[in-house]
């Protein structure tokens, strides 16, 4: 069945290929778009980030010019966050999700073609401002007001021609795409589930995606406020973020961090569903601590909305304010300790098997720690004084997004290529990848946080020599270096993999959930019959007739 | 175990959906609210709220009744009488025509007669884009209730479209309670 289905796969023309992604509405083919989209744009700000670093490598440097290094920097922050790890979740959940909770699609299935396109489209307007809008021959093509784009550097006055209407454009179209995306996912984990997925039965897998559902409907609704008014500031003479008229420019930093913050959560909650999943399945071991896993979640989830001012310490907010700010954050780490305890005792004891997708996951726990506490630094006002927009900053978010939801991310794309392609990919090109890329990465950005604690600013397109910062910067540059190498890895392996893999069969990893009851590729339809479930592993019930899960459970 | 012989029910995804989407609306137009409020009385010229905005009382009725017209619409519908459903469901539409014209009668009196626009002040900017935000979510239901209203003249409403017609009807309750919210930050807090 897995070798017919490939065997089909090989013999549409182009044309036919072409017609089926623009026509199509199922949720496999719009999360395989999701995802390719998204490696597209992960090369694209890969190497907005090898140019930055060629630039930052050593000191007075003319590699770039300040004004391309700030486009530079807007648009690999932008397009990392929108176009990148959000697409590549909602690919992941758009695929996976369904397949999980035993449905033959997600609710809305044509909403959820709507929405791809609308996030599709935003990512290339954004980058259409290279060629359109004044761009190529004059200057000012590309937005590089920083990505969270601070009022008042956004205002017609300080930002003239059509850069910034780009960004704010791009980024409006995007989140009508997240909005129905979530729309979408909610409903879908809410009311597709096949006969006995109850919700404590449901994957972990998807109730993140649920959370995350629910953290974009309050996200990003914010952010796309803050767009339309950011919008009728420069089209149509509104004073929303203008000084002059007594408007107020920490509005605007409230509005952006009240989404950008929770948004981090938006982004590393998926990722908790890919380590749920994969860790269980690589130690041999039931989950340790469903419930616990739920509601921590979910605590993060509300936590994560009364946190965001901890991006404005600096502004000079009442002491009242910077205290409660400070308790907030450092309440995070609460329900954020009890998953790294439960995925750490769900090891415990297991009989671990150290295939690529568990080195990315235990490369994972590690560094989700590091980059926890050094939030938990920042998260001390006083601190974050001192430190607030220097490189330290810039290490510990990267410490998050590459060393968190990437390597997650990473993790999920070895354990369910096999699902999605039919084939397996190759596990030494995978090690290599991993070892590489995680040396690429401590040397990047371990080496990231002591310039900063020197005082480097972030932003700076340049510095003098003398301050103690061009060892730590080269060595950084040096790692990336390894880091694209570890990637041009993972794009050979998926490559190559797709055409020469071993055949991996319905369940190569003999996993749990679902998804792996059905062939690999899944058919159009999913599931030949409508699945019903009495436990949490309703795979292990099958493969264990004599000691299924309910009896415990 | 259970789940085996009690029927598998699962919530309606129309609702589901729908409900999702009132919660990411109610974000947006909370923040629009948090910069009215925010920005009352720190415009730095007139005109105020209290020299040019007078009460909609009467508009107000018309969108708040609407909800109920609405509310019998449906009941009407479940029951099947499609004939009683189709007056219910006009009632509701004209009473949404007359809030969006009053509307556009305030903000055509504010532009020609007063010279208030959204570049005066700070006030006309929070004012113009809240109610008007407002305003965009009635247009966008009217468009709805006039397609609905066209196939149940057409007689393509029947009791099954009951559950259908409510989802959309969620949608029109939730724009009513907006204006609730608006009207009070903008023509009784704040004026």
């Amino acid at each position: 069945m897995a070798s017919e289905s490939i065997a089909l796969r090989v013999h549409k023309s182009p044309l036919h290929v072409v017609y089926e992604c623009v026509a199509t509405a199922d949720h496999k083919k719009i999360g395989l778009m999701y995802i390719v989209y998204a490696l597209l744009f992960l090369v694209v700000m890969g190497i907005e980030a090898i140019l930055m670093r060629i630039q930052l490598s050593h000191a007075n440097a003319t590699f770039l010019s300040p004004e391309v290094f700030n486009r530079l920097f807007t648009l690999h922050g932008t397009t990392g966050v929108f176009f990148v790890a959000m697409p590549i979740l909602f690919g992941f959940g758009n695929y996976l999700v369904p397949l999980m909770i035993g449905a033959r699609d997600m609710a809305f299935p044509r909403l959820n073609a709507f929405s791809f396109w609308m996030t599709a489209f935003g990512g290339f307007f954004l980058y259409a401002s290279f060629f359109a809008g004044g761009g190529l021959s004059q200057a000012g093509s590309a937005p590089d007001v920083g990505w969270f784009a601070y009022a008042p550097l956004t205002s017609p006055t300080f930002s003239p021609g059509h850069s910034t209407d780009y960004w704010t454009l791009s980024l409006l179209l995007a989140g009508v795409g997240s909005i129905g995306a979530a729309v979408n996912f909610i409903a879908t984990i809410l009311c597709m589930r096949c006969p006995g997925m109850t919700l404590s039965r449901m994957p972990l897998l998807a109730w993140m995606n649920l959370v995350m559902g629910g953290l974009i409907l309050v996200t990003i609704s914010p952010l796309t406020a803050a767009q339309l008014m950011l919008m009728a500031d420069r089209y149509i003479g509104g004073h929303f973020f203008d000084t002059a008229a007594g408007g107020s420019v920490v509005m605007w930093m409230h509005f952006f961090w009240i989404f950008g913050h929770p948004e981090v959560y938006v982004l590393i909650i998926p990722c908790f569903g890919f380590v749920s999943e994969i860790v269980p399945v690589f130690s041999r071991k039931a989950m340790f601590g469903y419930p616990a896993m739920v509601a921590a979640s979910v605590s993060i989830g509300f936590v994560s909305l009364g946190v965001w001012a901890h991006h404005m310490f600096t502004v000079g907010m009442p002491s009242y304010g910077n205290a409660f700010f400070v308790l907030t954050t450092m309440v995070v780490a609460v329900p954020t300790g009890i998953k790294i305890f439960n995925w750490l005792a769900t090891i415990w004891g297991g009989k671990i098997r150290f295939a690529t997708p568990m080195l990315f996951c235990i490369g994972f726990l590690f560094q989700f720690l590091i980059a926890g506490l050094t939030g938990i630094m920042l998260a001390t006002a006083p601190f974050d004084w001192q430190l607030s927009a220097s490189y330290f900053v810039v290490a510990h978010f990267h410490y998050v997004i590459v060393g968190g939801i990437l390597f997650t991310i990473f993790a999920a794309f070895y354990y369910w290529y096999p699902k999605i392609t039919g084939r397996m990919l190759n596990e030494t090109l995978g090690k290599w990848h991993f070892w590489i890329f995680l040396i690429g990465f401590h040397l990047t950005f371990d080496f990231m946080h002591i310039p900063g604690l020197l005082g480097m600013p972030r932003r700076v397109y340049t510095y003098e020599a003398g301050r103690g910062w061009e060892t730590w910067n080269m060595i950084s540059s040096i790692g990336a270096i390894f880091q694209a190498a570890g990637i041009l890895i993972f794009v050979y392996n998926m490559i190559v993999s797709y055409f020469h893999g071993a055949l991996a069969g319905n369940d190569p990893w003999d996993a749990w959930t679902l998804e792996w009851a059905t062939t690999s590729p899944p058919p159009d339809y999913n599931f030949a019959g409508v699945p019903a479930v009495r436990s949490r592993r309703p795979l292990w019930d099958i493969k264990h007739p004599d000691d299924p899960d309910w009896k415990y459970e | 175990m259970a789940g085996n012989d009690t029927p598998w029910v699962l919530p309606s995804r129309g609702r589901v959906g729908m409900i999702s989407l009132i919660i990411a609306e109610s974000a947006i137009f909370m923040i629009f609210v948090a910069a009215y409020i925010f920005y009352i009385g720190k415009s730095l010229d007139g005109p105020t709220p209290r020299q040019v905005l007078k009460i909609p009382i009467f508009i107000t009725v018309c969108l708040l009744s609407s909800s109920l017209t609405m509310h019998w619409a449906i009941a009407t519908l479940r029951k099947g009488k499609t004939a009683s459903f189709n007056v219910f469901w006009l009632i509701t539409l004209v009473l949404g025509a007359i809030f969006l014209a009053g509307t556009g009668r305030e903000w055509q009196h504010l532009i020609y007669q007063e010279g208030f626009t959204i570049q005066t002040n700070l006030f006309g900017t929070t004012y113009y884009s809240l109610v008007g935000l407002h305003a965009s979510h009635v247009t966008a239901g009217l468009i709805g209730l006039t397609i609905v209203a066209i196939l149940g003249l057409a007689g393509k409403i029947k009791r099954e479209h009951s559950e259908r017609c409510e989802v959309f009807a969620l949608y029109w309750h939730f724009v009513d309670a907006v204006w609730v919210v608006v009207f009070t930050v903008v023509y009784i807090v704040g004026r």
